[in-house]
């Protein structure tokens, strides 16, 4: 009989083994550390090991100790206009990046969508290429390339641009933040605006030409409004990572460059403050989740 | 869908007016795409408010010419001139001209409306005047109640009559059709053509239409040009191409055909006698419009529905009598096709109505028949 139930239910098991997946995923990798990173935020900084209180060592504890917990780290970071100056700052970062990538990826895309079929996967290879080396490196390389010293004076002073003595001065501005963040987040920009260009039938700008319709205008009234999904999709895959972004603005950006990643980093490791780093945190995670779910709630309905 | 009483279609023939100015010329034009020459040094005339056919299979170069005429392909050679004036050079958002795509091509981001008005806009009209015109196009497609719909919520044939709306609503000179029915089924097809030429009569707009189809082509045009390899095969009106074919491949292009080889033994009156050694048989027919020399090998094509088909054996000295035996029969419902197997193992076929519903039939399998034609019903095709 057992033998039975366990045969018919073989497929339903498999079915929900398979959609259970992801979801186990996005519990061990996202939402536990979110709930340890949340619960670290409610505590209270304190010289010890781990360096806040309280320290709850079995579930059991959990109720009698959940009166120390306060909302105290979050109310900090309204009283220090160094975070929201930071958050500020880093959206702001963000945006110019996105926009900058996307007048940078969209040409890209659109010339490798119209490219001969023959030569396009090579193009897509020549896209995700650099990935082939540490992300790290290619920071680091800009380094070379932008600082007083580097290629570009180099280069400019070879083509008597430059005199002997000049040198550009690009390295630790922001400027140099968004040259990194352009040059390295260009792939995740142009792959989803290839994707949906490439899809394009080519008969529609045909038919719109047929109608009247010059080539340039029909660029904005038929192929942009069509490729904007891939757009959207572009955006978020860069805007969302660079608000974040730490590794960049610290190794080529300035102490002028104040970003949200350097602060938690700041104040995660120099002022051993985890409570205050982890509520810097969340706040980011509320920043960044709370508008694309609204985002996709009304796109579902369009 | 199709109003009783339609309009009427005059007697409509200025090809034969020698006075007449053509409307679209293609002047010696050649398309070369590298090795390939899809259309070779052709020259033809179309009509004002006429609905010609392109008519040929898959690579005949029948596009190519439409896409010329709407000016996504530039000609190799050669000009097109549409009303006197040589189109070379002029880019296809500026020619009067509006093509109905085979994937009918509508921009999926906009509605119904949208897709009507596209054309409207790029003129520069009025929103008042855009929103009247797109509103008279609707109606003449019958679609008024989708005007807010977005392409995918539509049927495939409702597709097709937006695609046709699009392309009419700018009131072009000429519209071109490039395989409109391709994607319909059968019933929606036949009516849809019917439709089309009463819209055709309506506006008066020239149409020219491609197509593979030759019912197609026979049922909607006034002129078909059947197309092979970049040439015309042969221009005329349906009846034309179908009873005076011009060529084996026209023959057998259009429409089904029996084509029996023979050297012509005897020429007299525009009456010439065939022998036919492979079915040993002679036959009679008259030459039609080409040289026919004695000596000449040639073929002698006639239409299944034009051979008769009987049991008793025909007095003798009746011309052209072919006997053999039944080899199979498909039934089709309105028609019963025999296919003959004569002496030679050569077949041939005969079609015949079934005018009444009697369910035995004199004629089976492996029966002994005689096929019969009066002299004209069939023409002699040179080789």
């Amino acid at each position: 009989m057992a033998e039975r139930w366990t045969q018919a239910m073989r497929p339903f098991l498999a079915k929900w083994a398979l959609v259970a997946i992801p979801y186990l995923w996005s519990f061990l990798f996202f939402l536990a550390p979110f709930l340890i990173i949340f619960k670290i935020s409610l505590s209270q900084t304190a010289i010890a090991m781990p360096p806040y209180t309280p320290v709850i060592n079995t579930l059991g504890e959990f109720w009698s100790k959940l009166s120390d917990f306060s909302f105290d780290n979050y109310i900090f970071l309204t009283e220090d206009p160094l975070y929201y100056s930071a958050y500020l700052s880093s959206l702001r970062i963000a945006l110019v990046s996105t926009v900058l990538l996307l007048i940078v990826g969209y040409p890209i895309a659109y010339g490798m969508a119209r490219a001969p079929k023959s030569v396009r996967n090579a193009l897509v290879m020549a896209v995700i290429l650099p990935f082939w080396t540490s992300f790290l490196i290619r920071v680091y390389a800009w380094i070379g390339i932008l600082k007083p010293e580097g290629l570009i004076t180099i280069a400019l002073q070879g083509l008597g641009i430059l005199g002997p003595g000049e040198q550009i001065h690009v390295y630790n501005t922001e400027t140099a933040v968004f040259i990194g963040i352009v040059y390295s987040y260009l792939p995740f920009m142009v792959l989803p605006l290839y994707a949906a260009l490439e899809k394009l039938d080519a008969t529609l700008l045909e038919a719109a030409a047929d109608l009247g319709c010059p080539p340039t205008k029909s660029f904005w009234v038929i192929t942009f409004p069509l490729s904007l999904p891939g757009v959207i999709a572009g955006c978020f895959l860069c805007f969302i990572p660079i608000v974040g972004e730490f590794v960049i603005p610290d190794l080529l950006g300035g102490s002028e460059t104040l970003m949200i990643g350097k602060t938690l980093w700041a104040e995660f490791f120099n002022n051993r403050d985890w409570p205050v780093s982890s509520a810097v945190a969340v706040v980011l995670l509320i920043i960044l989740v709370v508008p694309i779910v609204i985002f996709q709630n009304q796109q579902k309905k369009v | 869908m199709i109003e009783a009483v339609g309009p009427i279609k005059r007697k409509f023939a200025p090809w034969d007016d020698p006075t007449a100015k053509p409307f679209i010329r293609f002047e010696n034009v050649t398309k070369r795409f590298g090795d390939f020459t899809a259309v070779d040094n052709l020259t033809l005339d179309i009509y004002e408010r006429e609905f010609f056919a392109l008519l040929g299979p898959s690579g005949c170069g029948k596009t190519t010419l439409m896409r010329m005429l709407a000016g996504f392909e530039p000609p190799t050679e050669g000009r097109i001139l549409l009303d006197g004036k040589d189109l070379s050079g002029i880019p296809p958002y500026k020619r009067p001209v509006n093509m109905m795509f085979q994937s009918y091509a509508l921009f999926p981001h906009m509605t119904v409306e949208g897709n009507i008005a596209f054309g409207l806009k790029q003129e520069g009209m009025d929103t008042a005047q855009i929103n009247t015109r797109v509103a008279e196009m609707l109606e003449l497609v019958k679609l008024g109640k989708f005007a807010k719909r977005k392409p995918h919520q539509l049927s495939g044939g409702q597709r097709q009559r937006v695609a046709l709306a699009r392309s009419l609503a700018k009131r072009p000179k000429v519209l071109l059709l490039d395989e409109p029915l391709g994607a319909l089924d059968k019933k929606l097809r036949e009516e849809t053509q019917f439709e089309l030429m009463d819209i055709q009569v309506e506006l008066g707009t020239t149409f020219l239409i491609v197509t593979h189809d030759q019912e197609e082509a026979m049922t909607v045009s006034d002129r078909i040009a059947v197309m092979n390899h970049g040439v015309i095969a042969q221009i005329g009106t349906a009846s034309e191409i179908y009873e005076q074919p011009a060529s084996r491949y026209v023959a057998d292009f259009v429409g089904d055909i029996n084509l029996i080889d023979g050297t012509v033994s005897a020429v007299e009156d525009g009456v010439a006698t065939l022998r036919c050694a492979g079915v040993d048989a002679t036959i009679v027919a008259e030459t039609g419009t080409g040289e026919v020399a004695v000596g000449a090998e040639a073929g002698f094509a006639i239409r299944p529905e034009k051979v008769q088909i009987t049991l008793e054996a025909p007095p003798a000295g009746t011309p052209n009598v072919l006997s053999g035996e039944v080899w199979d029969i498909g039934y089709l419902g309105d028609i019963s096709v025999y296919r003959v197997r004569l002496a030679g193992g050569s077949i041939v076929k005969a079609t015949v109505a079934n005018l009444t519903r009697i369910v035995e039939r004199p004629i089976t399998w492996e029966d002994k028949v005689f096929l019969t034609w009066p002299a004209d019903a069939g023409v002699i095709l040179l080789k």
